[in-house]
């Protein structure tokens, strides 16, 4: 049968990552202390780039687990499965992590149901243990085992917040839109795209940020600009590149499109 | 194919149908030979048209027969065709002789026709343009229509429509481009003011010179070429814009070492000194002044001096005011220091770090203080003007405006006390003593008058289509799906039931029959309490909003079945709070709730702090998982006993905190432009939004209530 094994985890090329500001020394003190990580900010800012690079960093695998409405529990924590007339137990991506010693990142969090969240609780506290209920077990994390999830305070959904009796055993990292220098020098790197382009891109991405809460849910992320950077380094018209790879994903409102859409003609 | 009809065959229709005007000497042949240049069709289009307009009088069928080539050559046949009924109309209204002359004058319709065609309206692109200034600047900057476009550094005013181009395409270009122009002034401080003597330096520059208006127009050209310089770095793409539309116009200034005197406002730190410097210098030499470009609007010298001064003045004496609360607040709460006002010392300092960031520092007596936001931004604004704090700003004066408002009626609320049948009370949040105002509030629930509630039928007929997207996509909501597992029946099996049961069938017990997973709905275990500002300032347009929205709502929730109540909200001083039942948890969405939806009317004012506080009461005592109070507001709290400023906003924030310690989730959907200063303050980052368009009101807060809540 199918099986993952750790090495498929491990991250054997250094990403590509500019830190914000002291993030990798305080993740660095948190995994030696054994402290759970939150990471706190908008999507496409960098935050599984992040996780990637300490994976390198800390030569360890990195289970990343993506939550939807739908993950639950046993999702994570693993289940029986039949094999040949034998029930065979399997372990979900928490608990694979948890017996190797990697990072497991739950992506996203609040999306998932909330049993989830109470699984990770002993984990996330000085007992560092993930109890397996169906199999009797008791799994205990190694001190490389390193619990971290991330969460997204922009979205307004009341029914998606984090309960403080979650949220209180982690280590918050706050991430952001990098700074005007930096985000330019991502696009950069990232995209190969020239320092001009890379500068008129980045005062477009903090134009539509302004307009968030005024018609906008989020402005235009990291990653979005990195994909405006790509098609134009391809050689596609600039304008065309934004409208189809920021304009375009930002709305549907065609008020707002239409401002947006402008906004990058006066740009470029 | 099909031929035209030649001269002699058309001669002899026009015979038949204008005899009546036609003589020895107006004969028919001069039209008939005409009408044989123009196509079949448009050759029968005509003679349609004179039969019919014969018969109601045969000269304007001469007229017309007369024209129709020009008509053709000039315009289209839906455009001829309207050309005709324009003139017959009004022939039927005023007679005969204006009504060949509209006839007669084909090539003015035609070039009023194509005008109005291609001209852009303000109100068709104000939306955009609200949006567009706004991720430009970052600021909100208010946009008004006027007769000109020209700015006083507060608002930007466009013209009502724009028709200098014949393609709309273009136009709209233009009410972009002027109003970037007019926005790149407000930013580079095209308009900044001397300190000294609080007007714009530009104003009295120009009005040294002879001939001012010589001198202004110089200065518009000069400070044209600077703007441009600036906006060239940021703005390349509209730059060129720009230069596109004002391609035809010659706006380049030609003299003699012209470049090296240009010199100073090509530099990326060039201010609006430099151009007056360059004014000075162009003003005697004998110079052909460029005509200004179609995108730069007026500069009005003397309305920009009064509103500068009006802003000046006004912003001198809050600051100065809020320094005073300041300072008494810092000296505690309970000393009154009114008589040693003055004798404060105060400096002012703007500190840059290494990031760039400046944060405002005041020190007062020696210590240094944090600006409250409020005051930063007076602050900025005065900076903005003066590019500094003058000296005498900082010396506190007035007599901290709440303070005087709040003793005015400080008399023990314990007074009127169980007095009145159904009053409630509540404290009140003092941000200066960090205390609460004991009972300070007093509270009457009020049934709205009732009035027709056809009035909410002709609301569900004026958005019947949009009532139907509303249904159909809560419709979606309710059906969220959940995986239900372990259930006798469903659409899949439960392979982990399965295994689980394996142990059974081997040792040959009876197996569970429930192996399924079924998708069951989700229980929406939620409450929500809508409170609507009733404040005067609701009047009109707003409360006619307000209205819409609710009955779209409620529409939405019936659909949704969530748990839900309707209050109004207004009142007039501490001791009338006001909260008027439009619909309770208990009570359903029936005719009376409908007649009452039908009867909100703007009332008094808006004393936030109280309402939540009351409103969190109700809800905490309806059993529900997630519970949410939702804010329809037009402004910032406000009442009239100085229930306003820093001291509404603090007590407001003060219930919202209380609130959310209780388990309530608080929203607030605003249409104040302003809101952006200070509901992130009061509700947090995430819990408001902005809806810039009264309008489109009704539409967004069904659909807000929708994101909100999945």
């Amino acid at each position: 049968m199918y099986r993952i094994e750790s090495e498929d985890y491990s991250i054997r090329v250094e990403p590509y990552y500019a830190p914000q500001g002291s993030e990798i020394e305080l993740f660095l003190s948190a995994h030696r202390n054994g402290i759970p990580v939150l990471l706190k900010g908008p999507t496409g800012c960098g935050k599984t780039r992040f996780m990637e690079y300490m994976a390198w960093k800390l030569n360890l695998p990195l289970v990343t687990v993506a939550c939807h409405d739908d993950l639950t529990a046993s999702d994570l924590v693993g289940r029986y499965l039949i094999v040949g007339g034998e029930t065979q137990w399997v372990d979900g991506p928490l608990a694979r992590a948890v017996r190797v010693g990697g990072i497991c990142y739950l992506d996203e969090i609040v999306e998932a149901r909330k049993d989830t969240t109470v699984v990770i609780h002993p984990l996330a506290d000085n007992r560092r243990a993930l109890p397996v209920e169906k199999t009797g077990e008791l799994l205990h994390a190694p001190d490389s085992f390193n619990l971290t999830i991330s969460y997204n305070p922009g979205y307004q959904s009341v029914l998606k917040d984090l309960k403080q009796s979650t949220r209180q055993r982690f280590l918050s990292l706050e991430f952001d839109y990098p700074e005007n220098e930096l985000e330019q020098s991502i696009l950069m790197h990232e995209a190969k795209v020239d320092r001009e382009t890379a500068s008129t891109l980045v005062r477009f991405g903090v134009m539509t940020r302004n307009l968030k809460g005024s018609g906008l849910e989020e402005g235009a992320s990291t990653r979005l600009l990195v994909h405006a950077a790509k098609l134009i380094v391809f050689g596609i018209a600039p304008l065309d590149a934004c409208n189809a790879s920021i304009t375009q994903t930002l709305t549907d409102d065609p008020e707002i499109l239409t401002a947006i859409r402008e906004m990058a003609s006066s740009l470029f | 194919m099909r031929r035209q009809l030649r001269a002699v065959q058309i001669e002899e229709k026009l015979d038949e149908l204008l005899g009546a005007v036609l003589s020895s000497r107006r004969t028919a042949s001069g039209l008939a030979r005409k009408l044989s240049g123009l196509e079949k069709e448009q050759q029968e289009f005509a003679l349609h048209w004179a039969g019919v307009i014969s018969r109601s009088n045969s000269e304007m069928a001469y007229q017309f027969v007369d024209h129709v080539c020009d008509g053709f050559r000039l315009m289209d046949v839906d455009d001829v065709t309207k050309w005709i009924i324009e003139a017959m109309d009004v022939y039927d209204r005023q007679g005969l002789y204006p009504g060949s002359a509209s006839l007669r004058e084909v090539e003015t319709y035609a070039a009023k026709l194509s005008q109005k065609r291609h001209s852009v309206p303000f109100e068709d692109v104000v939306g955009i343009l609200n949006k567009y200034v706004k991720g430009v600047s970052g600021r909100d900057l208010d946009i008004q229509s006027d007769a000109q476009a020209w700015t006083d550094t507060e608002t930007i005013y466009l013209p009502t429509s724009f028709k200098w181009f014949d393609s709309e395409q273009l136009n709209f270009q233009l009410y972009k481009a002027t109003g970037t122009f007019l926005l790149a002034q407000t930013r580079y401080g095209t308009f900044r003011v001397d300190p000294n003597t609080g007007v714009p330096f530009v104003c009295v520059a120009i009005a040294q010179y002879r001939d001012p208006t010589r001198a202004l127009r110089i200065f518009e050209s000069v400070e044209h070429m600077r703007l441009l310089s600036l906006m060239q770095a940021e703005l390349p793409g509209l730059v060129r814009q720009m230069g596109e539309l004002s391609a035809s116009a010659d706006s380049s200034l030609e003299i003699d070492g012209l470049s090296e005197l240009l010199e100073p406002i090509r530099r990326p730190d060039s201010d609006v000194m430099d151009s007056i410097r360059i004014l000075n210098e162009l003003y005697h030499r004998n110079i052909n002044v460029p005509a200004s470009a179609c995108y730069q609007g007026i500069v009005d010298l003397e309305k920009i001096r009064h509103v500068t001064r009006k802003r000046v003045d006004r912003e001198k004496e809050k600051f100065r005011s809020d320094l005073t609360m300041l300072a008494e607040s810092l000296a505690g709460p309970d000393e009154n220091n009114e008589g040693e006002q003055g004798k404060v010392s105060v400096t002012f300092a703007v500190d840059e770090d290494d990031a760039g960031e400046s944060e405002m520092m005041l020190m007062l007596d020696g210590q240094p203080v944090v600006l409250p936001e409020d005051m930063a931004q007076t602050a900025n604004s005065i900076i903005q003007d003066f590019g500094e704090i003058p000296q005498e700003y900082l010396v506190p004066a007035g007599d901290g405006q709440y303070r005087k408002d709040l003793q005015a009626d400080e008399e023990p609320p314990e007074e009127k006390k169980n007095k009145t049948e159904g009053m409630f009370y509540y404290d009140e949040w003092d941000f200066r003593r960090r205390h609460y105002r004991k009972n300070w509030c007093e509270l009457r629930e009020l049934d709205i008058h009732p009035s027709n509630e056809q009035v909410v039928e002709a609301i569900l007929n004026k958005y019947s289509h949009l009532v139907r997207d509303i249904r159909k996509s809560f419709e979606a909501l309710r059906g969220d799906n959940k995986m239900l597992r372990r259930q006798t029946h469903g659409d899949d099996i439960d392979i982990d039931a399965i295994v689980e049961s394996y142990p059974d069938i081997h040792e040959g017990n009876e197996m569970t029959d429930r192996l399924f997973i079924k998708s069951g709905r989700l229980e929406r275990n939620l409450a929500v309490v809508f409170m609507v500002d009733l404040s005067g300032s609701t009047k009109g347009w707003i409360n006619d909003a307000e209205r819409e929205s609710l009955v779209l709502l409620s529409e939405a929730l019936q659909t949704l079945g969530d748990r839900y109540a309707i209050y109004g909200f207004s009142g007039m001083t501490r001791k009338r709070c006001e909260l008027y039942r439009i619909k309770t948890f208990e009570e359903s969405y029936d005719s009376t709730v409908k007649a009452r939806i039908a009867g909100i009317k703007p009332q008094d004012y808006t004393r936030m702090g109280v309402i939540i506080r009351h409103l969190t009461r109700k809800l905490i005592e309806v059993d529900a998982r997630t519970r949410v109070l939702i804010t329809i507001s037009d402004g910032k709290p406000d009442d009239y006993d100085g229930y306003r400023g820093e001291y509404g906003i603090e007590d407001t924030r003060q219930a919202l905190m209380e609130a959310k310690h209780a388990g309530i989730h608080p929203y607030c959907i605003t249409i104040d432009s302003q809101a952006h200063d200070y509901l992130p303050h009061m509700y947090g980052h995430v819990n408001y939004t902005v809806v810039s368009d009264v309008r489109g009101l009704p539409l967004k807060v069904s659909d807000i209530y929708r994101k909100l809540t999945t």
